[in-house]
């Protein structure tokens, strides 16, 4: 039998002992006050034993004010001035508010923990006796391991055999499947919806996605909010001064104005029934446990309660550029043919004399032209790169140049560059002027709309920090909407900038900043709430942000600032309903209002609703 | 150094609490946190002390709540 169900047995046969205990007084008025204690005394050892033995236990071990103590007092007090009935019944509710408090806090917990269960127990190894079953721990470096249909990826890796649709909802919350087929990494955590894979491990089970996203959410619970920290010392002065205020309400009233002795003990019984701090000290937690948990559902990984704390607070954002507003990967937007040359064939030369280099830009113009064009590029028969420049190649016997305007400049071509907000790539043939190249950083999907819900939403201000040039960065702001730009900044401008601007907010609210965390990790960390995106790649970034980003949707940033602020307010509703019931209680039962049972539902119940409300904070909408 | 143990049987907030206060004046502890939702005791302490204080915050928890325990 399960402990729960002696539990709940105890507490019936308590009941009815209670009830036929009540029934006999109420057949036998007359009988004298020791009869009447001892009829009660059968139910009260019943259901109040194991509460009196944790009590005396407590006493050994020198914690006086604990719960079990101060319910054995309150009882053993309610017996002793003849209220025998209240006596039994305060350690009757205690006993199923108990129950149900570890029933409820249990489920939520469960809950919570389900939120992380993205990790499979077992892998299907493949090793010289076949596959076996075993634990991901012992898979190694290089092991070869199968995942089948709708199975989790237990370790990063590489697919060497099969191909399937990959759910990626545990790590981005994205539900539309991602497909995957041999040679291509994967993420633990996914699972593959259709097909069977075979994929070689690429790193050890503590390395893989799984293993680190589940160790930072896990130590989220270490860092503890202000509410969270302030409603555990307060807490802890909470229940010695109610206890001291109960002893003040039995003495003096009967002593010095002589009140009735049994009338203010009984008042002041209820005071030590109310003065358990449980329902204030576990709800906060438990609701800042829940919006981490939610959050981590939808790809957005808070490492601690005090990071929500101070979203929550959010006044403005900042964003890095590249990577995080645009895709940090170019693209040709424009071609400006002159001198009797049409775009394709403009295209074309410059594609033949970059078609060799890896430059970033160079990529661009050669995938535009494969993306163009079915036929080959035409390959030079030598190129020359002019570093700082640009490049100079020789095709069919003429000479194309290809590069900012020094290049053309040092080929005696004389020209303003063009008013354009990105990558200017001039092209010349023989020395002759042919035209120029647009290439420009695609904003990511979403930018606008984001920037926007920001601002209606939130009334936050959006700040864009790059290291690109003016022009190009007031492009940006202006298409997607920004407040602010900052551009033509070094990496350690970008700190001090940040800091300026920590400065310059209003006073309550704070600073978040979002970067893809490569090289601007110095950056996140110096923000009130940093944000890495794009997952859990690079450790610095990781090291010091506040929150990870699953993925690189800038959309992520809003919704965290709505569950931050959710969520604050989910904990705020517990604290005040909480410490409102029990000031109303206690106000009630100073001025003698209120009966015991009223004060066991203020402590029990508070609790039960404070853990249920919390509970809301793990559904994000 | 930082270690962390799960913890059973914790069934109330506020003993998690004071335990939490208690370990973490333990000599030798510099900081500890104690999760009641995960059940999960962090420890950041000094190695070479750890066998006593894992002692001492085991009689602690003990103390606290009879039926709880830290697993190590």
């Amino acid at each position: 039998m399960s402990e729960r169900k002696r539990e709940l047995i105890a507490i019936i046969i308590g009941a009815v002992l209670l009830a036929g205990a009540a029934l006999a007084v109420h057949l036998l008025p007359d009988l004298p006050w020791y009869a009447k204690l001892l009829i009660y005394a059968v139910p009260y050892l019943v259901l109040g034993i194991p509460i009196i033995i944790d009590a005396v236990h407590g006493l050994i071990g020198g914690e006086f004010l604990d719960e079990n103590f101060l319910m054995t007092v309150a009882s053993i007090g309610a017996l002793a001035i003849g209220e025998g009935f209240e006596g039994v019944l305060v350690m009757l509710l205690y006993r199923i508010g108990e129950l149900l408090q570890q029933i409820s806090v249990g489920k939520s917990r469960d809950a919570v923990a389900s939120l992380m269960d993205i990790c499979p127990d077992t892998v299907n190894l493949e090793t010289e006796n076949g596959v076996v079953e075993t634990d991901p721990e012992s898979v190694h470096t290089g092991d070869v391991f199968i995942v089948r249909p709708g199975e989790r990826i237990p370790i990063d890796g590489v697919i060497i055999e099969g191909s399937s649709g990959l759910n990626t909802a545990a790590l981005t919350g994205e539900s539309l499947p991602v497909d995957v087929s041999a040679g291509d990494c994967v993420s633990s955590g996914c699972i593959s919806t259709n097909g069977m894979l075979r994929i070689k491990a690429t790193c050890e089970y503590g390395d893989s996605t799984v293993a680190r996203m589940l160790e930072l959410i896990e130590g989220a619970a270490a860092n503890k909010a202000k509410s969270e920290k302030f409603i555990t010392k307060f807490a802890r002065v909470y229940t010695p001064v109610v206890c001291t205020l109960a002893l003040i309400l039995a003495i003096i009233p009967p002593l010095f104005f002589g009140g009735e002795w049994k009338d203010w003990i009984y008042r002041a019984l209820n005071f030590l029934v109310i003065s358990c701090p449980c329902a204030l000290v576990i709800s906060v937690p438990l609701t800042f446990f829940g919006g981490i948990g939610g959050a981590s559902k939808k790809g957005v990984l808070v490492k601690g309660s005090n990071c929500l704390e101070s979203l929550a607070k959010c006044g403005t954002v900042v964003f890095d550029k590249t990577g995080t507003l645009t895709l940090g990967s170019f693209r040709l937007t424009g071609i400006a043919a002159e001198g009797g040359m049409t775009g394709d064939e403009l295209l074309r030369a410059a594609s033949a004399a970059e078609s060799l280099s890896t430059h970033p830009i160079a990529l661009c113009i050669t995938k535009a032209f494969r993306d163009r064009f079915s036929e080959e590029i035409p390959a030079p028969e030598s190129v020359r790169e002019i570093a700082g420049q640009g490049i100079s190649a020789v095709l069919s016997g003429r000479e194309i140049s290809a590069g900012n305007i020094r290049l053309m400049n040092s080929l005696g071509i004389v020209l303003d560059d063009p008013q354009f907000p990105g990558t200017v790539v001039h092209v010349a043939v023989n020395k002759k002027y042919c035209g120029y190249l647009m290439i420009e950083d695609e904003i990511k999907e979403g930018t606008a709309g984001t920037i926007s819900s920001l601002r209606s939403e939130f009334g936050v201000r959006s700040v864009m920090l790059t290291g690109d040039r003016e022009s190009i960065g007031r492009h940006i702001a202006n298409e997607i909407g920004l407040d602010e730009v900052h551009a033509d900044l070094l990496p350690e401008n970008k700190v001090e900038l940040l800091e300026s601007i920590i400065n310059d907010c209003q006073k309550g609210k704070t600073t978040a900043y979002v970067g893809d965390g490569i090289n601007d990790a110095p950056v996140i960390a110096r923000a009130d709430v940093g944000f890495a995106m794009g997952g859990l790649g690079s450790d610095a970034a990781i090291e010091a942000a506040d929150i990870v980003l699953m993925d690189d949707r800038i959309e992520k940033v809003p919704l965290a600032i709505r569950i931050a602020k959710r969520t604050v307010r989910i904990a705020t509703e517990n604290i005040v309903f909480a410490l409102a019931v029990k000031l109303i209680v206690l106000i009630l039962g100073a001025l003698g209002y209120a009966e015991m049972w009223m004060a066991i539902i203020a402590d029990v119940g508070v609790c039960l609703v404070a853990v249920l409300n919390a509970m809301r904070a793990m559904r994000i909408i | 150094m930082k270690k962390t143990y799960k913890i059973t049987g914790v069934d109330c907030a506020n003993c998690a609490a004071k335990m939490e206060q208690q370990i973490s004046k333990i000599d030798g502890v510099n900081s500890c946190s104690l999760s009641f939702v995960l059940q999960k005791l962090t420890l950041d302490c000094e190695p070479e002390k750890l066998g006593d204080v894992l002692g001492a915050a085991s009689s602690i928890v003990k103390k606290i709540d009879r039926g709880a325990k830290i697993l190590y």
